[in-house]
Parts: structure tokens; sequence; C-alpha cells
């Protein structure tokens, strides 16, 4: 295995790893993205319709969404352990912070049907918000870092410089944007599904100005590329061209349905817009892990173990995919629903209720069927002793 | 100076590491066990039509759900905190180690969607297509639990690979899933789940018996979490003894610490609680021979000592394993006894056992597992050290250059503090909005308007 030149295994688990980011950023990312809708929907009264339109298309998915960054750490640091070591030890500090988004947004999540005073609604709304921006920008920081040649191999050290550049704080944002942006689009479909007219506009601005960020933060991080990481920047405007223009017109495609109010792949669009930019990142660092400190080749775990990973990608295409087109099949169909137990069956279940008096004569017949075997056997016992006695 | 910066990282990186792990077992049991319990309860429901066990699985289900979601994001901290902390471990074993791990992933993905699926599910699913969708979370709990212990297994019995100057180079993916540890571990560990979750559920209502609440609501909320635990309980109790034997072959230095031992001898005393003090053993009852009569079923077994291995390569804290395990043992008898005596009344009396000296321990019983389950987790962890990776790599060697941590550990310890709020909070505000809701269980208004026809309960189509 000469070096630059990775192994199928190691470049199918490469691929995979990038396919569970696009995952996280399309699903996890939308999420994020509700979030920060939630955030900037308003006071209290004058946000209510869009805060419960978010609750209700992130709610029953966000956590099965969260898992995706498991799956890329697990690919991560399986095959390519010695450059998992290195991120996990460089980009501690944005590591850390986008973890600690995560758990603030499973407190909220978990806390958020349950919080009935105002107050604490309020917190937990906010606390939910404020994660939203967390993780997105801190990862974002974290990619920035690794595809600007921040990590330092073979020996690594706790770095701010290599997550604070500025193009690694422009991906930051452009996470952010992307995540508001994506999310935007699917909430501007619950809500023409939902028949919810006048939050289809309401989200479609907002999916509108988000993109038009995003796209301009995009444009921002490509010409900061040109210096910053000449490898990636000669990559994408070379061979990974087709993938970023790809990227560009899904985009500007999903603005124009919004702004035509067709749903026609409206969705497809925006998603393909997010995927294909990943997809074209991934592309453009080929053979490199960390341009152009560290390679597939050279990063790769024994073969056995990318096997191993093989065959956990082909059980969550086996197993995790149709189990999420259920969940979304469901969720799309309305058949997922947030409410407690119906007052037919509360009713039911009042009326077979009676308090159980255990009754005071009514002995267990085992018990009394053991107590009568045991007193005839003594009684037959002392009978049969009497009669022997009796004679003598 | 990075000797310097070790020291600096290594105490407050174990203290987070043990913190989360220890939170995040909790959670996990019931991630693991009571999909099972809520799937018992929804079957009585909708087979024998029985609103009252449909009742209990469908507000439990809402129980689940929130402590998932909690053991969900401690979980996806953990993995992070593999690398955060431990770099080492994950750069150099990431190939052996992860394996076991990246099947977990699986598992998780399942339990989390149809957890979302069987949740929201109630009312717009047919019914027993939506108690088949609670399925999925039983097994997806069994099987993520025998992935995760099958990675700290190999972390106590690492196997399945080559090490070449400080690279693995060749690895046996099976060797190191089905390592000599895993076929103790994970079923200990899924018993322990099943005991935890089921008398701690069984002692909520428990409290309610004791409060004077006795309905068929109360009853059925009791008998099924707690014949689910009390199953398991002597099950546990026989495969413990299996267990702590593996442990003697295995690992002798942890067995060493587990029981006391300080020198390799014969005629090993058994020691019943106690401290070791330079030599001697204060405050324990002393059982002579019994430790290698246990070990070996001959009073003559020679056990191993400490005093095989060089001190930095002992367990630490002796006492600490020690007791830990006695207090393991003890409770987990004592769990024994609760389940027989209820199980005498059950099988031979036909009722269920409601005297106050029964429901008194019966309402601790839950938190007893919990300890119990948290002791021995102490005596696999703290008895592995001062090895992460059990004869390879030491855990001092592994942890972050960092000098960051005791900054994440205390931010660490403030949200799990608030974890820890939400998740006895939450389920204590559903509590007391379900008594609100039905106002009969203190025995007022019974049954007043329309007699109800269980036909027309959404949960039952």
């Amino acid at each position: 295995m000469a070096a630059g030149t990775p192994s199928w295994e190691a470049i199918t688990v490469a691929i995979a790893l990038v396919a569970a980011m696009a995952a996280y950023a399309l699903f996890a990312g939308a999420d994020f993205g509700g979030g920060i809708w939630d955030l900037l929907a308003g006071s209290s009264a004058r946000g209510q319709r869009a805060r419960d339109a978010i609750d209700a298309s992130v709610t029953p998915v966000w956590e099965g969404n969260q898992v995706w960054i498991v799956l890329g750490l697990v690919l991560l640091w399986t095959g390519f352990p010695s450059a998992f070591a290195a991120i996990s030890i460089t980009l501690f500090v944005p590591l850390a912070a986008s973890a600690l988004g995560i758990v603030l947004r499973g407190v909220g999540f978990a806390f958020r049907h349950e919080a009935v005073r105002p107050a604490s609604k309020r917190l937990t709304g906010a606390l939910f918000a404020s994660s939203s921006l967390l993780a997105p920008f801190f990862l974002g920081t974290a990619v920035g870092a690794v595809t600007t040649g921040g990590i330092p191999v073979p020996s690594p050290g706790l770095s701010t410089a290599a997550w604070t550049t500025p193009t690694a704080l422009v991906t930051g944002a452009l996470f952010v944007a992307a995540c508001a942006f994506i999310g935007a689009v699917y909430l501007v479909g619950d809500a023409s599904r939902r028949g919810h007219d006048d939050l289809v506009p309401y989200f479609g601005r907002r999916a509108t100005i988000t993109g038009a960020a995003a796209g301009i933060l995009a444009a921002v991080n490509l010409a900061r590329l040109r210096g910053s990481a000449p490898y990636v920047f000669g990559r994408l405007t070379g061979v990974a061209l087709p993938l970023v223009v790809i990227s560009v017109l899904a985009g500007g495609a999903a603005v124009t349905l919004i702004l035509l109010r067709r749903q026609w792949l409206l969705r497809v669009s925006g998603a393909l817009s997010v995927a294909a930019v990943l997809a074209a990142w991934g592309l453009a660092q080929y053979p490199y892990l960390f341009p152009t400190n560290l390679s597939v080749a050279a990063a790769a775990a024994p073969s056995a173990s990318l096997l191993a990973e093989i065959v956990v990608i082909g059980m969550a295409a086996v197993l995790v995919v149709p189990s999420f087109a259920f969940l979304y099949w469901l969720q799309q169909h309305g058949r997922l629903e947030h409410d407690s137990a119906s007052v037919q069956l509360r009713h039911a279940a009042r009326v077979q209720d009676r308090p159980a008096e255990p009754a005071a004569g009514a002995r267990p017949p085992r018990l009394l069927s053991a107590v009568i075997v045991v007193i005839a056997v003594i009684s037959a016992v002392r009978e049969r002793r009497g009669r022997h006695r009796a004679p003598g | 100076m990075t000797g310097h910066v070790l020291a600096v990282s290594l105490i407050p990186a174990r203290s987070q590491m043990g913190a989360t792990l220890g939170f995040h077992i909790i959670f996990a049991c019931f991630g693991i066990a009571m999909p099972a319990v809520v799937l018992v309860a929804h079957w009585r429901g909708l087979r024998r039509r029985d609103a009252v066990s449909l009742l209990l699985a469908r507000r439990w289900s809402k129980v689940m759900a929130v402590l998932f979601a909690v053991g969900a994001v401690s979980g996806t901290v953990l993995s992070y905190e593999l690398g955060l902390l431990w770099p080492k471990l994950m750069g150099i074993y990431g190939p052996a180690f992860g394996i076991p791990f990246s099947a977990e992933a699986i598992w998780f993905f399942v339990e989390a969607i149809f957890t979302a699926i069987y949740l929201y599910g109630w009312r717009r699913l047919p019914a027993w297509l939506h108690w088949w969708t609670g399925v999925p979370l039983v097994i997806s709990g069994i099987l993520g639990a025998f992935s995760v212990v099958a990675a700290n297994s190999w972390m106590n019995q690492p196997s399945g690979f080559t090490l070449d100057h400080g690279r693995i180079t060749h690895v046996d993916p099976w060797a190191v899933i089905f390592n000599k540890a895993t076929p103790y571990e994970v079923p200990h560990m899924i018993l322990a789940a099943y005991m935890v979750t089921g008398f701690t559920i069984a002692g909520v209502y428990a409290v309610g018996f004791l409060r004077g609440r006795r309905d068929r609501y109360h009853r059925l909320g009791f008998t099924y979490p707690f014949a689910t635990a009390a199953v398991c309980a002597p099950i546990q109790v026989v495969f413990g003894d299996f267990v702590a034997r593996a442990v003697e072959a295995q690992q002798p230095l942890k067995f060493a610490a587990m029981e006391l031992v300080a020198r390799t001898h014969a005629g090993v005393t058994e020691w019943i609680g106690g401290i070791y003090w330079q030599g001697k053993v204060y405050f324990g009852i002393g059982i002579p021979d019994f430790d290698s009569l246990l070990v070996g079923y001959s009073p003559h077994q020679k056990v191993i000592g400490w005093d095989s291995a060089p001190p930095s390569l002992r367990a630490p804290l002796p006492d600490l394993i020690h007791l830990s395990f006695d207090l393991m043992v003890g409770l987990g008898m004592l769990l024994l006894v609760l389940s027989a005596w209820q199980a005498w009344f059950a099988l031979f009396r036909r009722r269920l056992l409601m005297t106050r000296w029964f429901l008194l321990p019966a309402a601790v019983a839950g938190l007893a597992a919990i300890v119990a389950m948290e002791a021995g987790w102490i005596v696999t962890e703290v008895g592995r050290q001062p090895w992460v990776v059990y004869g390879y790599l030491l855990t001092k060697d592994a942890v972050t250059p960092s000098a960051g941590v005791p900054v994440t550990l205390a931010v660490v310890l403030c949200l799990y503090a608030v974890l820890t709020a939400v998740v006895i909070g939450v389920p204590w505000m559903m509590g007391r909005r379900w008594r609100r809701e039905d106002p009969a269980r203190d025995g007022q208004d019974l049954a007043s308007g329309p007699p109800p026809e269980m036909a027309e309960t959404p949960e039952l189509r």
C-alpha cells in the first residue's frame, strides 16, 4: 500500500464518512435550523404558530437524526484512528463546545413538553435555541481547521489558532446559515403539507434570505481558500467543480421554487445544494484527510477493521435507511402525534379499576387444603398411636 | 514537560469519564430494559382489552422517551469524550476497540427511530402494528448493550489484534467482539439493566401503595416491572458467582483487590466488609478458608494476591473495590430475598403481598439496584486500573495533553446536575399531572358520565 494510493476499503470508509456528515447536515442540520428559527420567532404570542410548526416537524425525528454524528465518530475512530486522535487533541475546544450544544439541545427537548410555567418554557426554549447555534458553528470551525491544514501531524497539540483562522470562522458561519436555510426549506414543505398557508411565505422568506447568505458565505470561503488552502482550492475549481456548480444550481433552483410558490422538488433541490457542497469538499480533499499533512492511505486502519466498518455501513443501509424511511413516511402522512392518553382510554381504565379489598374469609383454596391435609394426618397419627397404646 | 501536563489532566479526565459513565449507565439501563416492561403491559392491554394495562403502557412510554432522550445525549457526549479525554487510546487501539462501538451506532439508530415511532404512534397507527413497532426497541436495546459491553470487556481482556511498534497492524474483528470477558460481562450487565428498570418502576407504585392507593392501576403498575426484575434476580445471583470466578482466572489482581488478598497463599479468608490497613483487615467478618473454597471448591486452593505485582501495577484503592464488591453482592442478595418473598405470595397465595414490611423495602429496591449496579461498575472499572487496555496501555499514557479538562469537568458536572433534575423532575411532574387527570384514583367521583366504549378508544383500533 504505497502512500497516496489508498486501498478500496479505505476509500469506501472515507466516502461513508463524508456521507454520514452529509446526512448529519441534511437531517440534524435541518433540526438545528428549526431551532434557529425558533430563537428568531419573536415574542411568545407572535411566534407561537411558527414555534408550534417547528416543534411538530422536529420533535419526532431529531433523536434519530442526531445519531448520524455518532456514526461519523465511530467510522472516524475505527477507520482513521490517528486522524481522530489528532482532531480530538487539536480541536478540543470547538469539539467540546459542539458537544455542549448537542447536550443542551437534548435537555431542551426532554424538558420542553413538560415545562408548564412560562418562565421555565422560556428557559428551555432559550437552551434549545442557543444550542442550535453552538453545535453547527463549532463543527463548522472544526471542518475549516481541517481543510486549512490546521491539524499538525504526527505531533498534534491543543491549538486555538487552528480553528480561529478567518477561513475556519467563515466556515462556522456558513454551517449556521446552511442549517437555517435547509431547516426553512423543509418547514416550507411541512407548512404547505399541513395547509398552513400563512407559514408558507413566512418560512419561504427566511429560506430565501438564508439561502442568499449561505451563497455569499460560501463564495467568501472559496475566495479565502485560495490563500489558506491552495490544494483544496485547486481541486474545488478543478476536478470538484461540477459538484460546486450542481450545488449552486440546486440552491438557486430551491430559492426560485420558493419565490414561485412551487413545492415540486423543493426539498430535493435544497438538500442537493447542501449535499453537493459537502461532496465537493470531500473530493477536493482527496487523497488527504488533512490536506496536505495526512493522507487517507497513511491514516487508514488495518484492512480487517475497515472491512468491519464496511459491514457496519451495510447494516446501516439495510436496517437504518428503511427505518428512517418508515419514520419520515409516517411523519409526512400525519401518523405521528404528540398527545396524552385519550379520554376514552382513561375513562375505560377508571371503570375497570375497582379497588381490591382482600376478602377476609376467602383463603386461597390451596393453603386451606394443605392445612386440612396436615390436620388430617396429625389426627390420624395420634389416633393410631392412641390405639397402639390402649391395649398395652 | 509532557509528564507535568499529563499529571494535570489525569485526575480530572478520569473524574469526568467516571461522572459521565456513572450517569449514563443508569439511563442506558432504562433504554435496554424499559421497552420490554412497557410492551408486556401493552400486550396484555391489547390481548385482554384491558384498559388499565393499556393506560400504564401508554404513560410509561412517555417516561421511557424522556429517559431515552437523556440517555441518548449522554451517550453522544461519551463518544466525544473517548476522543477528547483519551486520544491515545483511540489513536492506537481504535481499529480494534472501535469495532464493537461501530455496531452500537446501528442499534442506537434503530432505538432512536423506533422510540419516536412508538411514542408518537399511539393514536394513528393500527393497534397491533403499533405494538410491533416497539419490538425493535427490545432487540436493539439488548444488542446495543452487547456492543458497548463487548467494548468494555475488550478493555478488560484485549484480544484479536497484533501490535507492532505502537501501531495495530492486524485485527481479527470476531476475536475483538467475542473476547474472553464478553460471555460474562454482557449477560451480567443486561440482567442488571432489567433489575434496575424493574425495581425502580415497581418502587414508584410501592410508594403509591404506602400512600393508600391500592387500585388495580397501582397493582398492575407494580406487578409488571416487579415480576420482570424478580425473574432476573436469582439468575443474576447465580451468574454473578460465575463472573467472580472468571475474574479470578483472568484478572487475578482485580480479584485480589475485590477480596482483599494481599499475598498469594492457600486457605484464604473470605472477608465480608472490612478495611485493609498495613497488612491487616479491620472491622470485617472473616470466614476462614471460604475464599479458597469459593474459588476452587477446596480450602487448599491457592489465590493470587496483589503482592504478585509491583505496586505501580496494582489496582488502586483496594478498600473501595472490596467494599463496592461486597455492597453489590449484599444488595443483590437482599433483592433476591425481596423477590422470593413476593413470589412466594404470588404463587402460593395467589395475591399480591402488600404489607408495610414488604412495601418499605420494595419502595427503595430500585435505588438499591442502581447502587448495586454502580458498585459493580466501580469494581470492574477501578479494578481494571492502572490499565485502560488491560496489560497493554496504562490510563496515564492514554490521557489527553490538553489542559482544558478541569473546565470541561466543571461544565459536565453542572450539566449533569441539570440532567439529573430533568430525569427525576419530568416523570414526577408527569405523575402529578396523571393523578390530576384521574381524580377517581383518590376516591372521588367514580364513573360519572356516559359508560365507556372500549371500541372507541383510539389506542385499541
